[in-house]
């Protein structure tokens, strides 16, 4: 059995080479079908106000996320790395674990500069399934209020 | 004017067209315009958004907010009632609250101490007789002399707004009956509750933002989530209501059920597929209920110079725009719900919040598409945008494809800035 550590690195590996390199299709398969995603700011958060940047209750919600920046939404193209920090781990069993990870998110616009998007922390529940290791909750925690222009892509 | 406050800052030697349906593009980018309408506009004689009655619950509750670039600092004091004066300390000119939000017994400025109460009495300074008999204030010192300024301050159905301006007309004359009647259709009788806030750096000059708020006839051709996902109800009735001044604006729509159950049947007896390839994995995103027991969907209301109430379905939220430059914004969105909302109703206010703010998938592309115009008139200063659509007036009307609300915009802004109009073809408005 591969520790938690491990599994939780690896997942995290994986999910932000979804949304950086692609195919974006693949974020929504890192969580569960009923989880929770949601991307708010340290000030919401420490206050307990519940809405977010972005709020998803299910899987077939980020697949939303997904289908709309793809079809719908109008945008000048642009694209995220993702930095994280080790996750530190909070609890963990034989099905699942509670992590939280720093992150740093630079974003380029079109030709133009490598600019700071956003820094801040993600809260997560993770549950280990056979040998797959998947997001039940994740709360994006920004450490800024102020979101620059935009925000399609998930962070 | 009023005592302490500059005379408007004559802007006479730049000409703006006659007719409402031109704008000139310098007035997106020069400084000297930036640095005019911080007088004449927001120290002038309007009515800025400054908080919610809801966020000053307590007595000692306090938000430290901005008219234009002038920080401001509302109160409630122990009597209940709200102040509100700049947060400046009247020493040396520093801060007196930084904190966003917050409760305080009274405000020290960290500088040299000066203390303000909740009223904004300066009722303490350090050393004020000095050390051992020397140093210290001179005799002639009053304390009550020296506070920061106050603002006017009025409440509208729990928003508070105020004025730099002691010459501004009573709220209820500057917004008209229309305009107060749709503020009260969404808050009247209601204890908001604040569910989130955020604000959205905007890469583009804080009237663009306005534009884009009064101007209806993007929303259909811009957002294209509604109509890529079969979501659109093209039977929809609705209209724009232009207030008397022009300033400020309603634009709304409304289900027409009765149309709806009829097309609902229709499809379903002729057994016809939706035309539309995509469609939502969770369409319960869109599920509403009726906000205040009408039909309207959607009504999106502005106050000059810089303030937004939104209906959309059910994602209610107030935006204040606030100028940090030529070519730039802070749009601060405060998300709300009410006090007596069933728990059904918070998830269903939750799951449509997704589609507004920084990330909405109706209102994201307004966050860009400022920008878009700021760099594409960039060396175009001496050229003029075009406002035609539904005629040159600054008129109410029952369609929505119509730029009436913007041009209604500009005639109160042109006014307030004491341009020179000049002799253009056009109808004189």
């Amino acid at each position: 059995m591969t520790d938690a550590f491990t599994r939780i690195s690896r997942a995290q590996g994986s999910y932000v080479r979804a949304i950086d390199d692609g195919p974006i299709e693949d974020w929504p398969e890192h969580f569960t079908d009923n989880a929770f995603y949601k991307v708010t700011t340290a000030d919401n958060h420490r206050r307990g106000l519940p809405a977010g940047v972005i709020w998803a209750d299910n899987k077939a919600m980020l697949k939303d996320r997904v289908s709309a920046l793809k079809e719908a939404n109008i945008y000048e193209p642009h694209a995220y790395r993702h930095l994280l920090g080790q996750p530190a781990i909070a609890e963990e069993s034989e099905t699942g674990a509670t992590s939280e990870t720093s992150f740093l998110v630079v974003r380029i616009t079109g030709n133009g500069p490598t600019d700071i998007f956003a820094s801040g922390r993600y809260l997560d529940e993770y549950v280990f399934t056979g040998g797959r290791t998947l997001l039940n909750k994740r709360i994006v925690v920004c450490d800024s209020s102020r979101i620059d222009t935009l925000l399609v892509l998930p962070l | 004017m009023s005592e302490g406050s500059r005379a408007a800052t004559a802007m006479a030697a730049r000409s703006w067209p006659r007719s409402l349906a031109e704008v000139p593009y310098w007035v997106f980018q020069e400084e000297d315009v930036y640095r005019a309408e911080q007088q004449n506009i927001f120290h002038g004689p309007f009515w800025n958004y400054l908080c919610l009655e809801a966020e000053l619950a307590e007595p000692g509750d306090f938000c430290a907010t901005f008219i234009g670039e002038q920080p401001v600092l509302v109160t409630r004091d122990h009597d209940g009632e709200i102040y509100a004066f700049e947060n400046r300390c009247a020493h040396r000119g520093a801060l007196i609250a930084m904190e966003h939000y917050g409760h305080a017994r009274d405000f020290t400025c960290v500088y040299h101490a000066w203390t303000y109460n909740l009223q904004g009495d300066l009722t303490g300074v350090a050393f004020e007789e000095g050390i051992n008999g020397k140093g210290g204030m001179g005799k002639d010192f009053c304390k009550a002399a020296h506070s920061p300024r106050r603002l006017r301050l009025a409440s509208v159905h729990g928003l508070v707004f105020g004025s730099l301006d002691n010459d501004v007309p009573e709220i209820e004359e500057y917004l008209g009956q229309e305009i107060l009647d749709r503020i009260e259709r969404v808050l009247g009788g209601r204890k908001p509750v604040v569910l989130g806030r955020f604000t959205q750096e905007l890469p583009n000059n804080w009237k663009l933002y306005m534009e884009n708020v009064k101007d209806s006839y993007h929303a259909s051709i811009l957002h294209l989530f509604f109509t890529t996902f079969g979501l659109n109800k093209l039977n929809q009735k609705g209209g724009i209501i232009v207030s008397e001044n022009g300033g400020h604006h309603v634009s709304w729509s409304a289900i027409n059920r009765e149309a709806e159950a009829k097309a609902a049947s229709t499809y379903k007896d002729q057994n016809i597929r939706s035309d539309s390839e995509y469609q939502l994995e969770d369409p319960s995103l869109v599920d509403s209920f009726s906000e205040v027991g009408d039909d309207i969907t959607l009504q999106i209301l502005s106050v000059s110079p810089g303030f937004v109430l939104q209906q959309i379905q059910n994602s209610i939220a107030v935006r204040q725009v606030l100028p940090t430059g030529v070519d730039t914004t802070s749009l601060n969105w405060t998300y709300l719900g009410f006090e007596d909302d069933t728990e059904e109703q918070q998830l269903t206010r939750m799951k449509q919040s997704n589609l507004v703010g920084p990330a909405g998938y109706v209102s994201m592309e307004d966050g860009a598409i400022g920008g878009f115009v700021q760099r594409g008139i960039a060396g175009a200063g001496s050229e003029f945008a075009t406002l035609q659509m539904g005629g040159d007036q600054a008129v109410s009307s029952e369609s929505r494809v119509t730029e009436a609300s913007i041009r209604g915009f500009w005639k109160v802004y042109r006014e307030a800035m004491g341009f020179t109009v000049g002799e253009t073809e056009g109808a004189d408005t």
